[in-house]
């Protein structure tokens, strides 16, 4: 049976369509999720997308953790739902506290645009679950406020829990412990900041990103 | 009665503060020597109804702590007083 993603739009959101692309490029259906609506329908799976909802003001994700659609996105979450935050949207997730810590400020001050390169540290998550402990992945990252942050006590849990999925091998923006992308508890909840979405066509120059998208759309 | 807050929000200690870093760099450009720490944060204002001080007081700090800030990176001082 083919997965229908569904795919949250905040104004100020610009990412969905790539994300739409990349998932039907991948055999499966795509749906638009629009911020004010609560009832996610009958999704598969939520890809929370990158850009600047509600134009990113007071904090990236601090008004859009407030949108009617992320109730629904917490009790789909909730039942076991998979549902992955890209960028932007990984901020949303944290401010929304579906994902510990937060995203800070670049370290080198400079808004990042370019290639990266992750290692997959974990294989237990619904991003990952189809890539090995290991694999290095070339998928780029475009974001200003991707400088991962949380407590040493909530770092500590992170690395016991081994729900520390992604890390960059050539740290770019000062996270720390080189932290690209972490899951919840349960593991069916997952942000990252580099785009997958991005890097799941050939043309693209980077199909790395088919395998993580790949493991949303199995779960 | 009508009250009004000011919040003050700053990024905590470690925190990135690009915008601080940029301006304490360019103020030897500018003929300034010696000017250190300059950090960046925000300031919200607003005015509140609520029967006491107090209660504003509260309102302000919940209002603060679960939507104004974000406490892993932020820290904030909320003063709140009569409006006049």
């Amino acid at each position: 049976m083919t997965a229908t993603v569904g795919v949250v739009v905040f104004p100020g959101t610009n990412c969905e369509a790539d994300a739409l692309e990349a998932v039907t490029s991948l055999g499966a259906q795509g749906r638009l999720l629009w911020h004010g609506e609560a009832d996610l329908g009958d999704v598969d799976a939520v890809i929370v997308p990158g850009g600047f909802a509600h134009g990113d003001y007071l904090r990236p994700g601090a008004i859009a953790r407030f949108s009617p659609v992320m109730d629904g996105v917490a009790k789909f979450a909730a039942k076991g739902g998979p549902v992955v935050g890209i960028c932007n949207g990984f901020q949303v997730l944290t401010e929304a506290g579906l994902l510990p810590g937060a995203l800070q400020k670049n370290k080198g001050l400079k808004f990042l645009c370019q290639p990266s390169v992750l290692r997959v540290e974990s294989a237990n998550s619904v991003l990952t679950s189809q890539a090995q402990v290991g694999d290095e992945l070339s998928i780029p990252i475009n974001h200003f406020e991707g400088n991962y942050t949380c407590s040493e006590q909530t770092l500590k849990q992170l690395q016991d829990e081994d729900r520390i999925v992604l890390t960059y091998v050539d740290n770019p923006n000062g996270s720390l412990g080189n932290i690209a992308g972490v899951c919840n508890e349960t593991r069916n909840v997952v942000g990252l900041m580099p785009h997958p979405e991005r890097a799941c066509h050939e043309l693209l120059g980077s199909m790395d990103g088919a395998v993580l998208l790949r493991s949303l759309l199995a779960s | 009665m009508k009250f009004s807050a000011l919040v003050d929000v700053r990024l905590r200690e470690g925190i990135s503060d690009p915008a601080g870093a940029t301006i304490e760099r360019a103020l030897p450009a500018l003929g300034y020597q010696g000017v250190e720490g300059v950090t960046v944060g925000k300031t919200i204002r607003f005015t509140l109804e609520a029967e006491t001080l107090a209660e504003a007081q509260t309102m302000a700090e919940e209002l603060c702590a679960s939507f104004l800030t974000n406490p892993v990176i932020e820290d904030a001082e909320v003063t709140v007083e009569a409006a006049s």
